[in-house]
């Protein structure tokens, strides 16, 4: 045995925990234990820290956090201060996915489960990070990457990134993204990990479970997070959760997981197939959608069409 | 035990005796030798260690401070335009306090595409926190290796270690070499701040103006410890295995009016021409600089120096030649050559000394007459 090859993708003993989740397929039994203390320096509103949340009460205190350049490495809070009760990280913002490739390793030397999470936000994955996040893929790594997705940088004041959709206003697209959003899950997938899933901030149970699940995988597994952001979509702080529900019911936001390669739809998003929400009424509360040209609004919603037509195909293929 | 071997191979030999639990690398010439020496250690099963194979050098290094962190050994090899690569995260590493260890095998940078031996790629990691040794021997680079884990990993340091040793000029050519059975040599690791899941810790977070100053003076204050620590572990290995080495080696110093300081294979070629100058009646030394980092007390007082640099730094000058010349009021002459491999002969040394001009810089085969 010399490194995490991709000979280990069978599933570990927590399977039957998987299998358990999925037979009940109801609400999961959260855990008490608070892994985020109070006093995070995250801003009001703050998806990202609701969801790492539900993702550490999923992995337990077993786990490190291995956090690039991204809003997670501010709301920490400052030094000599965490507001994190598990080991955090931080490295440098091209180099999540390889450094916890070597923690990963160095921790199978060493005998050790803990659970290897890189969290990285949109820039630190589908820009500057994919490399090495391709590299540990590609490699097989025992590890779970999160992508936080709140669709710009963020930590920087909102500028444009792989993530941001088409029409979106970032401080370095002030009339509008004239591109669409990067399809990292499909870039993922083409690395044929065990197990993929998208999840939102705003429906904590489900990322719960499919964080539960993806920790019960040997090998790299991916969860993409959509994060809404408040100053960054210029909507109202309290309006994080509904803003996350609306992606979803519009289709601008799909759930769906894929295991082995197969794809299931969330219940959600399958609803939201047979009758999407109005994509307006997605875009509209944003400020950064405002005064968005019809025709872009036309191209979005071609887009979800197309996207939900792709993603049904491929799950009702044997 | 007796063999023959290449740098690069001695390198590997001795990694195997320290058995980092993590090596994380990628190729590049003229070091590949090395990593797929290690690779064929860990294959076969002599060397009980997990090899990365990363995908870019900037990886490499974050996977070895990300296996670092956990408490393990860890290693890695790069050159040139790979040192260069992960120069983001060889700051990491040093700020980090991770006593990772690293082969460097001394290479030129493009453009244009050259693969010969310059010491610039290595000088331009001088401002990490990194200690660097320069090595001339293939026996050198083994032993020097097999110290570096020690150093680093020795409490009163935990900085990374870069070994130096030249492109081809060392990296693949054949010389003896004498492998040692390590033993209590190099101790297990205990890293104070390793990963503790039952302790939980932010590591590398914010800090503010009121705390960052601070861990910058822990890392100097830790490269000024080093000097004790690489003193005794050199000591020790004389002890232990009879092959003794200092911040430089020095030769036929004593009585010489005229100094000529190198690092890496030029300092030892320095030597013959010692010699060939004493011939003549020129009262010459050499003196080959080993440790830049942490950088020796030298003592050079009342002697001509003459220091030939295989690297620069642009709008100021050779980089070792800068170096010493910050330390000494003694009139120096700097000699700039060996670049991108330009051959340099022990003759070609001799004749810097004769037609030294103190106080000077001299580009070998730009500026005629020395």
């Amino acid at each position: 045995m010399n490194n995490n090859d991709r000979s280990t993708t069978a599933p570990r003993v927590h399977r039957s925990i998987r299998n358990h989740l999925q037979e009940l397929n109801t609400i999961p039994e959260i855990p008490k234990e608070e892994y985020i203390l109070k006093c995070t320096s995250a801003c009001a509103g703050c998806s990202d820290s609701l969801a790492l949340r539900y993702v550490l009460k999923a992995a337990g205190p077993d786990t490190v956090l291995v956090v690039p350049a991204c809003c997670t490495s501010v709301i920490q809070g400052i030094y000599p201060n965490t507001a994190f009760n598990v080991p955090v990280y931080n490295i440098a913002f091209a180099s999540a996915a390889a450094c916890a490739s070597g923690m990963s390793n160095a921790f199978r030397a060493l005998g050790k489960k803990t659970n290897v999470i890189a969290y990285a936000g949109d820039g630190g994955t589908l820009d500057i990070g994919i490399q090495a996040m391709s590299g540990a893929f590609e490699r097989g790594t025992d590890f779970l990457y999160i992508c936080y997705d709140n669709e710009a940088y963020g930590n920087t004041g909102m500028q444009r990134s792989g993530g941001t959709p088409l029409g979106a206003r970032t401080t370095t697209t002030p009339a509008g993204k004239t591109e669409g959003k990067k399809d990292i899950d499909a870039i993922i997938a083409a690395h044929d990990p065990p197990y993929q899933a998208t999840a939102c901030a705003a429906y904590p149970q489900d990322l719960f479970k499919k964080v539960t699940k993806a920790l019960s995988f040997r090998g790299p597994t991916f969860i993409h997070i959509l994060a809404p952001c408040p100053p960054g979509w210029r909507y109202s702080t309290e309006k994080s959760v509904e803003m996350g529900k609306l992606a979803v019911k519009s289709g601008m936001w799909v759930l769906y997981e894929r295991e082995y390669g197969k794809l299931t739809i969330g219940a959600q998003s399958k609803a939201a197939m047979k009758k999407p929400l109005p994509l307006e009424e997605y875009l509209n509360p944003q400020g950064r959608f405002k005064g968005i040209d019809p025709k872009t609004v036309e191209v979005l919603k071609q887009r979800i069409a197309k996207n939900f037509a792709k993603l049904s195909a491929e799950e009702a293929a044997p | 035990m007796k063999k023959i071997s290449t740098g690069n191979k001695a390198v590997a030999e001795a990694v195997k005796q320290v058995v980092p639990s993590v090596v994380a690398a990628y190729p590049i010439t003229p070091q590949t030798e090395i990593v797929e020496q290690v690779a064929e250690f860990v294959s076969s099963g002599e060397l009980k260690s997990r090899y990365i194979a990363v995908e870019s050098e900037h990886s490499a290094m974050a996977a070895c401070i990300g296996a670092s962190i956990t408490g393990v050994r860890t290693f890695t090899a790069t050159s040139s335009h790979g040192l260069l690569y992960m120069h983001e995260m060889t700051n990491w590493a040093a700020g980090a306090r991770l006593p990772i260890v690293m082969a460097n095998v001394n290479r030129s940078l493009g453009p244009g595409w050259n693969i010969w031996a310059e010491h610039t790629d290595a000088l331009q990691e001088r401002d990490t926190g990194w200690l660097q040794v320069y090595v001339s021997t293939v026996q050198e680079a083994y032993d020097a290796t097999i110290m570096a884990f020690r150093i680093a990993e020795h409490n009163d340091v935990l900085l990374p270690v870069m070994v130096n040793l030249d492109g081809f000029l060392l990296s693949h050519i054949m010389q003896p070499l004498d492998t040692v059975d390590v033993g209590d040599f190099v101790p297990s690791i205990h890293l104070p701040h390793a990963i503790d899941v039952k302790n939980p810790t932010g590591y590398g977070g914010l800090t503010g103006p009121d705390q960052q100053f601070r861990f910058r003076w822990d890392i100097e204050r830790s490269i000024r410890d080093s000097v004790t620590v690489i003193a005794e572990t050199e000591k020790e290995f004389a002890k232990r295995f009879g092959r003794k080495y200092g911040f430089t080696e020095d030769y036929q110093c004593a009585d010489a009016e005229v100094i000529i300081m190198a690092l890496g294979t030029l300092g030892k070629e320095a030597e013959v021409a010692v010699d060939l100058l004493r011939k003549e009646g020129i009262k010459a030394g050499s003196m080959r600089l080993r440790w830049l980092r942490p950088f020796p007390n030298l003592n050079l007082k009342g002697k001509q120096v003459v220091v030939i640099d295989r690297d620069y730094s642009f709008g100021r000058g050779g980089i070792l030649a800068t170096e010493i010349m910050a330390q000494t009021k003694e009139a120096v002459f700097s000699v700039i050559a060996g670049l991108g491999g330009q051959e340099v002969t022990y003759e070609d040394v001799a004749e810097f000394v004769r037609k030294r001009r103190m106080g000077e810089e001299f580009w070998f085969g730009v500026n005629s007459n020395v």
